[in-house]
């Protein structure tokens, strides 16, 4: 069966004073129809600029999509007009993002908010919208709804937010829906309730997630499959339990080293041990390396890497792909 | 150095505003060259009146309704509106700077008694405040720019009590106090020279106010008698503006160009030093 | 490593044997009662929350008066020699009986602290006096003026602060093109241009040369127009002093409004409207329009106080009847009375304009006085 998303050699380009960068460098995904998929990686390696770039919100100028396909429900979201594209956004993709406080309009009702997506995407009546928002809003667990609806974002909490962000995201059924980062703003109680809203969500209304996040955590609890991204490319992608087995890709492995271990990795006196942090910098947009970008930062460079530009390839197991060099002796390696 | 260097990249990016430069740069060359260009007494009559501009090439700008030349009163003029433009702008800067603190850095009752008295004088139209204080006392340069600083301060002093605002609760401004600093010493060398950005850049958009609250006054005929100005040129080229509207443009013109001069440099300011708008 | 894994896997695992949740629709509009509750529902018009903030706001501005009243009078008073010396000075032969007459007459020989409280008094009986130069109230006076310069100050605000807007929002939607570039060059030409200026260009081109419109007075004299064709007339005079005070703040909202749309054109949750399929003219009028114009409708109530300066210089160059004009003559002849009536009557303009801004930001920005 084809996926309902399917991304391929995705390239981004920013236009700025000092020149053009690629902030996506070819980079290719697919997320299946029901599935959670993850994009992973540092802060500024693209991933929020691949979000927009699905739905072709990279603010031009500066930015510009400057390469590749977006296969979506069988069609290339690039090759549409504008007037098909806003059918798409909202209609059949929803996107939530990362800051709940800004991402609402302060002077619309979150009512209004959620039923100017329905009357923008169906013909519905103003009572009816109405109806369905206190829907919407019951379904994300906002208590009250009849009375919320009529609120200001800015007497909501954070997480209180991010519900209904996530309500006016689902108002017209998507059957994919983009999180950008949705927890990253909130404290680690209420961003555990998002996540399990959204899990829920997923199963019950059987759409796909692509997730966005640079916790690993949160790949590991609620994705199945993830591409881990390095300085806008695609560095590692598997399903996620082969990629927590068995990380190849140097730098997943690196950041697998670098996850926290809140209750197994303390020393005899109850303190945390330190993180196993990549050493070095990302390289600058305007300095990045000729071959492989992780390649200053890698114990397992060999001078070839300098040399080669390498891009995701599949290994031989098939499911699964690294963009190294030497993903073969590192798969080798494996315990 | 290489502050003032990275500094003036941004700016020179601007086309805009390095056109504003130049035009600002223009025209205090020609206050600075009206003395040796127009050694005489510009209010002198030297030249039939009524002359076009470009009619007789002694007279390039024409004369007026008296026989004076038109050229020796604007080169004149601009001496006269940049000098009131600069010095009103100092002087509201430094009472502006010196309310703005007090109410931004001691807050509480000082600061509710400022900030109201800042409000009443907001109130008050500012054009008839500033021909008021001049009607009442005489006349002079000095009385200008008395008057234009009494209702230019105001937007001074809330810009200044805003940064103060915040920037009382940082970390540098803490240390100080808790290193025992005295108020005054902790206001001009932290806090102060933390907040000059947007006092520098108000200060090029007031000087551009000041010239035309400066041309608006001596158009109404309430300039200083003894000096030319460009508003009184318009002013005195009105009783004959259907036969000669040569008299009352030029000058017109002259104004223009300083005004959007300055306008000019103090939007490049604010781009340039604002790294929150410096995206655009 | 390994633990971390198997614990994350199992966390993931776990989650899948959670409960599964309603399908979607299920949960069920019966809940729905009568609209009509809602409609009446304060907390969506908030009433209350626009009403009391605006009561406390009257008291506030009822002290603002009274400081600036208190302001002018001494500020008028710091000047040497009053009306006597100058209608004295006109007079020519002034003999010091007659001088000291005139001053017994106006109460000018009463210590200055004593004419303060008489005067303070009087406007707390909204008792303004008797112009001096006139010899009528004060009152009587301002209020023959006052229509002329409302008929200005009116149209120029609605003009400006339409059309500067339009072409503020027009530039911020197109902007580095032809078009943002042609207003915003427009806009800084204005910007810079004094108001008297304009307005003789004005007479010049549509008075002398082309000879179109009337180059001053607020009527033709002599013709004694009545009804329709008296407005007609008025309405003639008015077209050139209204676009003459116009073009500077038409060029101000401009420049406010579209630097103001690109503030907000760059916020999240303009991404989040896209996000939704609307138009960008949906995004630019809905979403960004109604926070962009927050900034702008604050400085309203400094603009009336600058505007009632610049019809000064406007009625001047057209011989307008007007408040302006006459505050300045009061100011020459120095009519004490007069002219403090005429500055506490600008104030009261500011600030009941004040009060009005602040009304229409509360409506306009729920963030303001909800808490
Ligand atoms: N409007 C823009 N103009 C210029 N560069 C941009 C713009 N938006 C993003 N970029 C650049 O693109 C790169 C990728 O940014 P992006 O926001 O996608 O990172 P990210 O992976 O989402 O990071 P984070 O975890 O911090 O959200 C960054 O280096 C950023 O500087
Ligand atoms: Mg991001």
């Amino acid at each position: 069966m084809a996926p309902l998303l399917d991304v391929r050699d995705l390239t981004t380009h920013f236009f700025t004073q000092k020149g053009a960068f690629a902030a996506v460098d070819k980079v290719s995904f697919s997320v299946n129809a029901g599935e959670t998929m993850a994009l992973v990686g540092e802060s500024g390696c693209g991933k929020s600029v691949t979000a927009a770039s699905i739905l072709r919100l990279v603010p031009d100028p500066p930015g510009r999509i400057t390469g590749g396909e977006i296969i979506f429900e069988g069609r290339d979201l690039l090759s549409l007009t504008m007037r098909e594209m806003r059918k798409v956004r909202g209609g059949r993709i929803g996107m939530i993002f990362q800051e709940p406080m800004t991402s609402l309009n302060p002077v619309f009702t979150i009512g209004d908010q959620i039923t100017e997506s329905l009357r923008e995407h169906r013909s519905i009546s103003r009572a009816d919208a109405e109806r369905r928002a206190i829907e919407l809003l019951d379904l994300v667990r906002i208590p009250d709804a009849r009375r919320q609806i009529h609120n200001y974002p800015h007497r909501l909490s954070g997480g209180m937010r991010q519900r209904a962000m996530i309500a006016m995201a689902l108002a017209c059924d998507p059957a994919l829906l983009i999180a950008d980062e949705p927890t990253t703003a909130l404290d680690v109680t209420t961003q555990a309730q998002i996540l399990e809203l959204l899990d829920e969500l997923k199963r019950s209304l059987g759409m796909a997630i692509l997730l966005i996040t640079h916790d690993l955590g949160v790949v590991a609890e609620y994705a199945q499959s993830v591409l881990v991204m390095y300085a806008g490319r695609g560095v590692e992608a598997a399903k996620v339990e082969d990629l927590f087995h068995s990380p190849i890709h140097p730098y997943t492995r690196g950041l697998l080293g670098a996850l926290p271990h809140p209750d197994d990795d303390v020393d005899s006196e109850g303190r945390p041990l330190p993180l196993n942090e990549i050493s070095g910098m990302v390289p600058a947009l305007d300095a990045m390396p000729a071959g492989c970008r992780f390649e200053p930062r890698c114990s397992y460079a060999v001078p070839a890497c300098k040399m080669t530009d390498v891009r995701l390839a599949p290994l031989a197991e098939g499911v699964r792909s690294a963009a190294c060099l030497r993903a073969a002796d590192i798969v080798q390696d494996q315990p | 150095m290489r502050n003032a260097l990275a500094f003036w990249r941004r700016f020179s990016r601007n086309r805009a505003a390095l056109l504003g430069l130049f035009i600002v740069l223009a025209i205090i060359a020609v206050a600075v060259a009206a003395p040796f260009l127009y050694p005489d007494d510009p209010m002198g009559m030297v030249a039939q009146p009524f002359l076009w501009p470009l009619q007789d090439p002694e007279f390039p700008f024409g004369s007026d309704s008296l026989g004076r030349d038109l050229g020796a009163q604007i080169f004149h003029g601009a001496h006269v509106s940049l000098l009131i433009g600069a010095t009103a702008t100092i002087a509201s800067v430094l009472i502006g700077v010196t309310v703005g603190s007090l109410a931004g850095y001691y807050g509480g009752w000082v600061d509710e008694a400022l900030m109201r008295f800042t409000e009443v004088v907001q109130t008050i139209p500012p054009f008839i405040l500033t021909i008021i204080v001049v009607a009442i006392f005489h006349s002079t340069i000095g009385t200008i720019v008395v008057a234009i600083s009494i209702v230019s301060w105001p937007s001074v002093a809330r810009l200044v009590r805003a940064e103060f605002l915040t920037l009382r609760e940082r970390e540098f401004v803490q240390a100080g106090i808790v290193m025992g600093m005295s108020d005054f010493r902790l206001i001009v060398t932290q806090i102060l020279p933390n907040s000059m950005t947007p006092v520098i850049i108000a200060a090029s958009l007031m000087m551009a106010s000041s010239i035309l609250i400066e041309a608006g006054l001596s158009f109404l005929g309430l300039g200083d008698p003894n000096v030319v100005s460009w508003g009184a040129i318009i002013g005195a080229g009105r009783e004959a503006i259907r036969e000669a509207w040569y008299i009352s443009a030029l000058p017109g013109i002259a104004i223009i160009a300083a005004v959007l001069g300055l306008n000019l440099v103090g939007e490049g300011l604010n781009d340039a030093l604002n790294p929150r708008l410096r995206r655009r | 490593m390994q633990k971390v894994v198997k614990r994350n896997i199992l966390g993931y695992k776990n989650n899948e044997s959670k409960s599964q949740r309603a399908p979607f629709h299920s949960t069920a509009g019966s809940l729905w009662t009568d609209g009509a509750q809602e409609r009446l529902d304060p907390q969506r018009f908030h009433v209350p929350a626009l009403i009391k903030p605006v009561l406390s706001r009257l008291w506030r501005s009822v002290a603002i008066v009274v400081a600036i009243a208190a302001l002018n009078f001494i500020i008028v008073h710091m000047a040497p020699g009053d009306v006597a010396d100058v209608m004295a000075g006109e007079s020519g032969a002034a003999s010091p009986e007659y001088l000291a007459d005139l001053k017994q007459r106006f109460g000018l020989d009463q210590p200055l602290i004593v004419q303060f409280f008489v005067y303070m008094g009087r406007m707390a009986q909204f008792d303004l006096g008797y112009s001096f130069r006139f010899g009528r109230p004060v009152a009587s006076l301002i209020f023959e003026r006052l229509p002329a310069t409302l008929i200005l100050a009116i149209p120029t605000l609605m003009l400006a602060f339409v059309m500067g807007s339009v072409l503020g929002v027009v530039a911020s939607r197109r902007v580095g093109t032809w078009r943002d570039a042609a207003i915003s060059v427009g806009a800084l030409v204005f910007y810079a241009t004094p108001l008297f200026w304009i307005g003789l260009m004005l007479i010049i081109l549509f008075g002398v040369k082309l000879g179109w419109l009337p180059t001053g007075g607020m009527q033709t004299i002599g013709a004694n127009y009545t009804g329709f064709a008296y407005v007609l007339d008025v309405g003639r005079h008015m077209i050139l002093p209204v676009v003459t005070l116009s073009l500077f703040y038409m060029a101000y909202y401009a420049r406010l409004m579209r630097a103001s749309m690109l503030e907000v054109f760059g916020q999240d949750f303009i991404a989040t409207a896209r996000s939704k399929g609307l138009s960008e003219g949906r995004v630019a009028y809905r979403h960004v329009l109604r926070n962009a114009l927050l900034p702008v409708v604050t400085v309203l109530g400094l603009q009336v106080a600058h505007l009632l300066g610049g019809t000064v210089l406007v009625e001047t160059v057209f011989g307008w009847p007007g408040l302006g004009r006459l505050a300045f003559d009061s100011v020459l002849s120095r009519d004490v009375n007069l002219l403090l009536g005429i500055l506490l009557m600008s104030s009261i303009l500011v600030v009941s304009t004040n009060i009005a801004v602040e009304a229409l930001y509360r409506w306009l920005d729920p963030r303001i006085g909800a808490a």
